[in-house]
């Protein structure tokens, strides 16, 4: 076979046209999800790589590749600063075409994100924040609120501990958008029930190592129950040095507003024992829980899924199911649009069992209140909770005309 | 009475806060005094330290006071090796470059341990006994091993300074500092002067940390957090002055502890107010030598 020049062009010509336009139909074909956590610091394991794991779980099982649709998955350290995480959230937005954006915990950095989703309006999926503010105030039609928020908490352990007899509270509250949002959430619920909130003390975040010196401020106070307004390690040292200090002896209890299944295994059952908290996902509560937990396989440090890890998979789970039925070149042009369709739709998966997204984009599911086991109580490695109370998902929650979210009123 | 109580309570609080501050930066002032290094991986050899120790304890079985040995020697080494391998080829550069050598050394080693053990951190329980220490008067109460935390580190500090202060190794190590050339033409060995001096400085850290383990849950960050405040406590007392660090760093647990009773928000912003202070008023330190 002879080569001329005009083969030799043509065959270069469509040499180059192929690859460039096989990737142009690529792109409008590739939904691009960014998981976006903390990877080294203090919510690490709650979230971390563990979420990554499980969004890539949801991604296989949504089945949407063998639809010909493309998905990628990146993932990102926001370092627990609003700065970083929303410079991250714009970068993957405008040059790498990322769709939507999964868990995002610690709220000051949540509500960056959600600024930075609603303007170019793509998809915010939050699992790992807590603010309630991102389906009041603050919410946002691109955004969904899948796994939990400070109202909840509030309502499902401060409720539980005012029941109990607590009437008198002291917050040692986290000083940023999380703490100050879960303080004021549960000091509702207090008030509500008749109880008096003696005082509170706000401990620098992130960097606070000893708590012994909030803790003997709130024992001078007197009040009964001492509400922790934190979480991941800060609440792990809190609970470590009251039991050092033997807070509890005079008769105070704790209140762990917010206590990851994570936590409890690094406080180990002998110091947590006795431990009230709410939580919506627990690995051991029910069968489809179980078969979830062991399709998600080993977790990075061996850790057993938390509920932030977890509703990051339902919640791209769902989303993955409204782009099927949306198309892609609909989902990608308008995240808006594609929320609507999340919530036009129920929810169905393993961790979370039948669901809702309300119109302000808070995800509707049952609460439940558990005791963490005594060391006697626990049979296997993992072992420790025992369910208290279930809240149903209509009452889980606050009631949508109270949060003042601008998407209902319209 | 009541409140005077509390009020004390939270002072000595800060002044065992302190002895923590004191211990680790005395190794920085004992690394930067004889070295001009400033090592910024001080923070990850007080981490290794209380990692050693639950290493120790859980893979072999070995319990706290033996690990109180053992893990300062371990970390310790580890220092020597990298003392030889990466900070020697700096000792003639400026201190810039030591301190980045460092702080990325100190970023590699806690990625490395949190890769591997996650974050949340891990459980050191102290034996059983400290109770008889605890401290005990209506309600001001000190937990023992908080008591044996204090006692313990006030006691390394003073050894320290008596070693470096009074004894002829100490004068070595202060004659090798000032004219090197001339304290070798003696025929002592000024390299691996140097190589022990950063070992043992490291080894401080890692005392510092295995004292910590039980009271702080040992986890990579653990001394991210505390390093910042402890180059604070160094630059307030006189950089490479053993005696500054050692007396600020009881002072600022002190003070810390004031701030606590009177405005608690400001416990950790205090430190860095009086540094700044400091350093306009007497830019060498409290007991630096301008």
């Amino acid at each position: 076979m002879s080569l001329d020049r005009r083969t030799l062009l043509a065959g270069a010509a469509a040499w180059g046209a192929l690859p460039w336009r096989s990737a142009r139909a690529q792109a409008a074909n590739t939904i691009r999800i960014g998981v976006l956590n903390d990877q080294s610091g203090l919510y690490r394991d709650l979230s971390g790589p563990g979420s990554t794991q499980a969004v890539r779980l949801a991604v296989q099982e949504s089945g949407i590749t063998q639809r010909g649709i493309n998905v990628e998955v990146i993932e990102a350290d926001h370092q627990n600063r609003p700065d970083v995480g929303s410079t991250v959230a714009r970068q993957w937005i405008d040059q790498q075409g990322v769709d939507v954006i999964v868990d995002v915990p610690t709220s000051s950095v949540a509500l960056a994100v959600n600024n930075v989703v609603k303007e170019k309006n793509k998809v915010f999926i939050n699992s790992g924040a807590a603010t309630s503010d991102l389906t009041g105030a603050q919410c946002s039609p691109n955004t969904v609120h899948w796994t939990y928020d400070t109202y909840m908490l509030g309502k499902g352990t401060g409720g539980a501990m005012v029941r109990a007899g607590g009437n008198t509270w002291f917050f040692i509250t986290a000083d940023y958008a999380f703490g100050h949002a879960l303080e004021r959430d549960t000091t509702a619920f207090i008030t509500a029930a008749g109880g008096r909130v003696l005082g509170s003390v706000r401990t620098p975040f992130p960097g606070t190592t000893d708590f012994s010196s909030f803790l003997q401020q709130a024992q001078r106070s007197r009040a009964r129950v001492i509400g922790l307004a934190n979480a991941g390690g800060d609440t792990i040292n809190s609970i470590k040095q009251a039991a050092e200090f033997r807070i509890t002896r005079g008769g105070t209890k704790l209140a762990g507003l917010l206590v990851f299944v994570t936590d409890v295994h690094a406080l180990g059952l002998e110091v947590a024992q006795g431990l009230v908290l709410t939580e919506t996902f627990y690995w051991d509560l029910n069968d489809k829980t179980r078969a979830f937990t062991n399709r998600l396989g080993a977790m990075p440090g061996n850790v057993k899924p938390s509920m932030v890890q977890a509703g990051c998979y339902a919640g791209v789970l769902h989303y993955l199911k409204a782009v099927a039925d949306m198309g892609v070149q609909a989902a990608k042009a308008s995240g808006a649009e594609a929320v609507n369709r999340m919530k036009a739709m129920p929810t169905s998966d393993d961790a979370f069992g039948e669901g809702t997204i309300r119109p302000d984009g808070r995800k509707l599911h049952p609460a439940y209140l558990f005791e963490v086991k005594a060391p006697s109580e626990s049979r296997a490695p993992w072992d420790y909770y025992k369910l208290v109370a279930t809240i149903p998902a209509n009452e889980a929650f606050r009631p949508i005309t109270e949060g003042q979210c601008s998407l209902v009123r319209s | 009475m009541e409140d005077l109580l509390f009020d004390l309570q939270l002072v000595a609080l800060g002044i065992t806060n302190g002895a923590f501050y004191a211990l680790l930066s005395l190794g920085l002032a004992v690394i930067f005094g004889m070295l001009n290094v400033i090592n910024f991986a001080h923070g990850a050899q007080f981490m290794m330290g209380a990692f050693v120790a639950w290493m120790l304890l859980n893979w072999l079985g070995i319990g706290y006071w033996p690990s109180l040995i053992l893990s300062p020697l371990i970390v310790g080494l580890i220092g020597v090796v990298m003392e030889r391998l990466l900070i020697r080829p700096l000792y003639k550069l400026d201190h810039l470059y030591g301190l980045l050598l460092t702080f990325g050394c100190a970023l590699v080693i806690e990625g490395l341990f949190r890769n591997y053990f996650g974050a949340s951190g891990l459980r050191y329980s102290p034996p059983p006994g400290f109770d008889a220490l605890d401290l005990e008067y209506g309600d001001f109460f000190m937990p023992g091993y908080r008591v044996w935390v204090l006692l313990a580190g006030t006691a390394i500090c003073v050894a320290t300074w008596l070693v470096i202060e009074k004894t002829k190794i100490g004068a070595y190590l202060r004659a090798a500092v000032e004219r090197p050339q001339l304290v070798q033409a003696f025929g002592i060995n000024v390299p691996l002067m140097m190589t022990l001096t950063y070992a043992a400085g490291v080894a401080l850290a890692a005392l510092a940390g295995v004292l910590a383990a039980p009271v702080y849950s040992v986890h990579p960050g653990m001394g991210a957090n505390f390093i910042i405040t402890v180059f604070a406590v160094v630059v307030i007392g006189g950089m490479g002055s053993i005696l500054g660090s050692i007396v600020t760093g009881f002072l600022l647990g002190f003070v810390q502890g004031v701030t606590d009773v009177v405005y608690s928000e400001a416990s950790q912003t205090v430190v860095f107010v009086i540094m700044a202070i400091v350093l306009l008023t007497r830019p060498a330190g409290l007991f630096g030598r301008a």
